[in-house]
């Protein structure tokens, strides 16, 4: 098998600063309080996934998930460790960052596929696939700025799953879709599954952790605390404690509402 | 190169079904950061984001008003309008420089692109923001494209400048069009340079985009358009003071732009594109000496403070999606 993400010591670390003006930094030097602190975000991650694998990707509110996210993407660069990835990498994260509320649906839709690594010929042969998916309608050629955001959330999740990539990752964001579009959305990363780009899953829900992936992560305060079968996973990460045991997994997740 | 190039290349309908499958191993591309790290070469290399990047601003910056383009050209005509007035009208230059209002209309194109390329230029990692926090692209890709974009509105201003110059009775010659292009480089690679640095400057402290907004005003008294570069050795005299006012690249840039369009205006060309004579500012050269060699000298200086840009950009970059 070849590998698809190497993460190798792998450190993240932010600096807050307090702040901004030279009038509050010299109050604040004068009361001896701190200009700044740091931060680690991720502390020493390292792990190797193989093409294909399901990874899923858990940890509770700010122990490091979305920074991590964003340095295997590149958004990111680690300040020491490296990550290495293979291929190109495209994912419902941060979608619709790209797009320019004047421009019209279908000139964002070619700018955001460009900045994801698509070639105008690509994004031709893929437009209508896009606009299909994305089911805007009339709105195409509208500004996105008039856009409702689920038709802004849709637009920009459309362009994002039909982007050729050999790595999806997927933050915690289907929020925003009403519920037809969450199931096509699910059906759609069930489908980049099948065909073997490797899939890099951030979820709080143990249900559609455990129907998606094959692998679990689990990041405690920026460390890699767990890594290993889905089940222990959750386990360890005592998400089964309460009586989801007993419910019926995906019926949880109609429970738990926003987070697939 | 290929380990830059792995993500982001252009894909063949082969490669396409190597993703699909994964199983075609021979087809998967290397192992390689995600983040890139070719500065400004990927901007070039990835052209096509460029392109769209580009047209996407001269789209939307003067959608929903009534004027729209127009909007570039309103400015640098009052500005000229106003200059002609009151310095070639009320303080005379109109008597005493031929066709002053080209001479000072051929600074005002050049020194208008450069202002526009190092104003927007600078707050364009910011306004940019939202692609910048989370995207994985070059972030130099904005600065240049605000430099694109300042150069996508010079051309109606130059092309106004050859018709005033044509119709003024311009005698073109081969030397002076290489002084216009190599003034235009200078001001384009200057320009990208100091619209690297601020934009990377600004995401910390916003109060740069207000220094470059006082430098700015201050360039347009430091350059030889508004009066003919002869005042300065008649005012200061021929020696350090003129060496210290011609070390400025834009004053070099004008003059070059002025060798291009205006010298060919005046009565007596070849005169007026000679070296000033020292003894008598008013004997009608109106060149410094060494003009090439010193065009020549401000262009690999440019290109040295592009270079230092870079490497500060590059070290500035990793803070950027925390810092926004």
């Amino acid at each position: 098998m070849t590998q698809s993400i190497v993460c190798n010591g792998v450190t993240k670390n932010f600096t807050m600063r307090y702040h901004r003006t030279i009038k509050q930094m010299s109050v604040a030097k004068l009361r001896r309080q701190k200009l700044g602190e740091d931060f680690l975000a991720v502390d020493d991650v390292s792990f190797s996934v193989e093409q294909g694998e399901a990874i899923g990707l858990m940890g509770l509110n700010g122990s490091g998930k979305s920074t991590l996210l964003k340095v295997i993407n590149g958004v990111m660069r680690p300040d020491s460790g490296s990550v290495l990835t293979r291929g190109r990498i495209a994912g419902l994260i941060a979608t619709g960052a790209g797009f320019h509320p004047q421009l019209t649906g279908r000139d964002n839709v070619f700018l955001n596929a460009a900045i994801l690594g698509m070639s105008e010929r690509e994004t031709n042969a893929k437009f209508g696939d896009i606009v299909e998916f994305a089911d805007i309608g009339k709105f195409l050629d509208t500004p996105v700025g008039h856009y409702s955001s689920g038709m802004f959330a849709r637009l920009g999740f459309a362009v994002a799953v039909h982007t050729d990539s050999d790595i999806f990752l997927v933050d915690e964001v289907l929020a925003v879709g009403d519920r037809p579009f969450k199931r096509k959305c699910m059906a759609r990363m069930e489908e980049i599954r099948r065909t073997g780009r490797t899939l890099f899953y951030v979820s709080h829900a143990p249900g559609s952790v455990r129907k998606m992936c094959d692998r679990v992560l689990v990041l405690e305060k920026g460390k890699l605390a767990f890594d290993g079968p889905v089940d222990d996973g959750i386990k360890f990460l005592h998400y089964d404690d309460s009586d989801e045991d007993d419910v019926n997994s995906e019926d949880v997740d109609d429970d738990l509402g926003a987070d697939i | 190169m290929s380990l830059h190039l792995g993500r982001n290349r252009p894909r063949t309908d082969a490669d396409a079904k190597g993703t699909a499958t994964a199983a075609a191993a021979a087809t998967t591309p290397p192992l390689s950061p995600p983040s890139s790290s070719g500065g400004l070469l990927d901007v070039f290399r990835r052209r096509y984001v460029l392109k769209l990047l580009v047209r996407r601003e001269i789209a939307a910056r003067y959608q929903g008003s009534v004027l729209g383009m127009l909007w570039s050209y309103v400015q640098p005509l009052v500005r000229f309008l106003m200059y002609y007035f009151v310095l070639g009208e009320l303080i005379g230059f109109n008597r005493r420089v031929e066709y002053f209002g080209i001479h000072l209309f051929a600074g005002m194109v050049i020194i208008h692109y450069f202002t526009e390329t190092f104003s927007a230029g600078t707050r364009s990692i910011v306004r940019n923001s939202a692609i910048v926090k989370k995207m994985a692209m070059p972030r130099e890709m904005f600065p240049v494209a605000s430099m694109l974009v300042s150069a996508y509105h010079t051309i109606p201003q130059m092309v106004i400048l050859a018709v005033a110059c044509v119709l003024a009775g311009w005698q073109p010659d081969g030397v002076g069009l290489l002084a216009g292009l190599l003034g235009m480089s200078i001001i384009a690679v200057l320009g990208t340079a100091l619209a690297l640095f601020f934009s990377a400057a600004n995401v910390f402290f916003r109060d740069f985009s207000n220094i470059v907004a006082t430098l700015t005003t201050f360039v347009h008294f430091s350059v030889p358009m508004i009066y003919p570069f002869t005042r300065v050795p008649s005012r200061f005299g021929d020696g350090a003071a003129v060496e210290i006012y011609l070390l400025n690249p834009l004053a070099e840039a004008v003059l070059l732009m002025q060798r291009c369009f205006w010298t060919g205006v005046t009565s007596d060309p070849a005169t007026t594109a000679s070296v000033i004579n020292p003894d008598n500012v008013d004997a009608g050269g109106h060149m410094p000496d060494y003009l090439f060699t010193r065009g020549l000298a401000q262009l690999a200086f440019s290109l040295v403070v592009l270079v230092i840009a870079q490497v500060v950009f590059t070290r500035l970059e990793n803070k950027f999606p925390e810092r926004l």
